[in-house]
């Protein structure tokens, strides 16, 4: 309970105090987890359209796949990602391995199913009619599309923070691929893993309630948006 | 040339057929309604020629280029025409937004986008209602956004698909007002589905009676209304009263029918012998306590077997020894004293049936 305590000042102190290693390793989280909810966001978009709007056998089941990755474990991509980047690995030679690159490319493979999924949920709950009245009304299919996205642009933002969540909070792919190395991809979830293995819990606990008041104000931003 | 024609379009889906052979011709600024009961195939129809769906059979030509199955073309085809959808579809966003849709898809330039919402919606009088989202609007009041909508892009034909069918009195008669205001001073070309036949003659210059996904008649509203050429044109428009029989005398135009053993005397071209359809709208009956002397040369004495108010009017079946329906004010029902099981006279004239030929 002690250190529960000391954990929550300390964090407070080093939040208020700016200090420089938190803030450095808050800000790289915060870099790699938007880079990849970005990346992720640009391709599940179009993406996700496509798979809405197009008719063809296996549909159904490709919608299953996409819903049963949303619980694959970090490691698990952890694993991939380590196997395909390290040197002995077909795509070694670009040596981005322990990079925040990597964390990057493995971020966005471990996000992109759920956020695909969420966005192919949102547009199903769009209305048939919104796509076809567009169309009736001159529409190309493209225009009609965008359309639809932006008829379910709440539940489309909720997809992408969601994915941001995902992202930031893990740890796994981010050990085994970045490495934790400071000041390079030390990242809040792996300084966490680091600190509590060295015994320093109020550390721990400090940085572990940043990355929570990350997550709370990104939650404030998307319900600002949503009631506007 | 017609601006839109087809030519033994049909539709089916799975391996019911919705729509056979429909063959029409609608004319730059024509008015044309397809009506007929709900489920006849009209909202089909109009899907397709909206080219909204590919038939299954047949052509659909705009200005003589057949647009049946063109590819890339149909979305520039497509952009020539708009539909108001039964219950439209308004987009989650501004009332001036959604109307401006078509224009913005179509790369407008700004200036001209704001002028011509802004006289669309004060077209259909909802422009004070320019920055509430559509989605907050009433039925009337949505669909009226619906027709700023489609008119706003200029189509060359509009399509209307029963524009205000589910909607209170007052909605329908601002809908008909700014419809008419459209066919007066805009001349759109306009292809309208209704099931309310008396709008399809208050707005249409011709009139085309859809039924089980066929064109029965192709005609003006006058005629439509005074001519159905079949039984199935004749229930639909509200003619009550169709009784079979046969002709069985025939005197210089005067022709006599015999139905259920009584005569009918009438005036048509029909031959001794030929097996017909009676068609008498229950308006044109009339109740008398005596014998009519006036100058009906039809009169049946008969029993009241049921009186069915509806509004102003009563609605009073007779058994004459066939069934007869009669359509009188409320206010003669009281003066002739007319209760169910009493008795009294059917009149009509002769011009006052129409026979029609009876397919076996």
């Amino acid at each position: 309970m002690t250190e529960l305590w000391e954990g929550l000042t300390r964090a407070i102190q080093l939040i208020i105090s700016f200090d420089p290693e938190v803030m450095e390793i808050a800000g790289r989280s915060l870099a790699i987890s938007a880079t990849s909810c970005s990346l992720a966001a640009l391709i599940s978009l179009p993406l996700g359209g496509l798979i809405h709007f197009s008719h063809f056998p296996g549909k159904r089941l490709l919608i299953s796949i996409i819903q049963t990755l949303f619980s694959v474990p970090t490691v698990l991509i952890g694993l991939l990602v380590f196997v395909l980047f390290s040197r002995a690995g077909p795509i070694g030679g670009l040596n981005l391995m322990f990079t925040p690159a990597v964390m990057v490319i493995g971020q966005v493979i471990l996000i992109i199913p759920l956020m695909l999924g969420l966005i192919l949920s949102a547009l199903r709950g769009v209305d048939k009619g919104v796509a076809e009245t567009a169309i009736s009304l001159g529409a190309s299919r493209l225009q009609a599309g965008i359309l639809t996205l932006r008829e379910a642009r709440y539940a489309v933002l909720t997809a992408v923070i969601m994915g941001f969540g995902r992202a930031v909070s893990e740890v796994g792919l981010a050990l085994m691929v970045g490495g934790n190395i400071k000041g390079f991809t030390r990242t809040l979830t792996t300084a966490i893993s680091l600190e509590t293995s060295k015994g320093d819990l109020e550390l721990a606990l400090a940085l572990g309630i940043v990355l929570l008041f990350i997550a709370l104000i990104v939650n404030v931003a998307l319900n600002r948006f949503q009631q506007r | 040339m017609a601006l839109l024609k087809t030519v033994n379009l049909g539709q089916k889906y799975g391996e019911r057929y919705v729509l056979k052979d429909v063959n029409l011709e609608v004319d730059r600024g024509d008015v044309f309604a397809l009506i007929g009961p709900t489920g006849a195939g009209k909202t089909t129809l109009i899907r397709l020629l909206d080219l909204l769906e590919t038939p299954a059979s047949g052509r659909i030509y705009i200005d003589g280029v057949d647009v049946t199955c063109s590819g890339g073309f149909r979305l520039a085809t497509r952009r020539r025409m708009a539909l108001v959808q039964q219950k439209p579809v308004v987009f989650d966003m501004s009332v001036y937004e959604n109307v401006a849709c078509g224009l913005r898809w179509r790369h407008e330039k700004s200036e001209a986008i704001r002028q011509k919402v802004e006289a669309a919606l004060e077209l259909v009088a909802m422009a004070d209602y320019k920055n509430r989202n559509a989605r907050t609007l009433s039925g009337g009041e949505t669909q009226r956004v619906a027709i700023a909508r489609a008119l706003v892009t200029q189509p060359e034909v509009l399509f209307l698909d029963e524009p205000t069918a589910n909607l209170d009195p007052v909605s329908v008669s601002k809908i008909e007002e700014v419809l008419a205001h459209i066919i007066g001073q805009q001349k759109t070309t306009i292809v309208m589905a209704t099931h309310d036949m008396s709008q399809g003659q208050r707005l249409a210059g011709r009139i085309g009676v859809l039924i089980d996904g066929e064109i029965l008649q192709l005609d003006s509203p006058s005629e439509i209304f005074t001519s159905p050429k079949s039984r199935e044109v004749a229930q639909f428009v509200g003619v009550d009263n169709i009784l079979a029989g046969v002709v069985v005398a025939k005197d210089n135009g005067l022709v006599t029918t015999e139905v259920n053993g009584y005569r009918l005397q009438s005036i048509s071209d029909f031959g001794l012998g030929e097996e017909v359809y009676v068609l008498i709208r229950p308006e044109d009956i009339t109740l008398t306590l005596s014998k009519d002397i006036g100058s009906a040369r039809n009169t049946f004495l008969g029993r009241i077997i049921k009186m069915t108010p509806l509004g102003p009017l009563v609605r009073i079946e007779v058994d004459c020894g066939f069934p007869l329906l009669a359509l009188i004010t409320k206010r003669s029902t009281q003066e002739l004293g007319l209760t169910v099981g009493g008795n009294v006279y059917a009149n009509f004239k002769t011009t006052a049936i129409r026979t029609i030929k009876r397919w076996r």
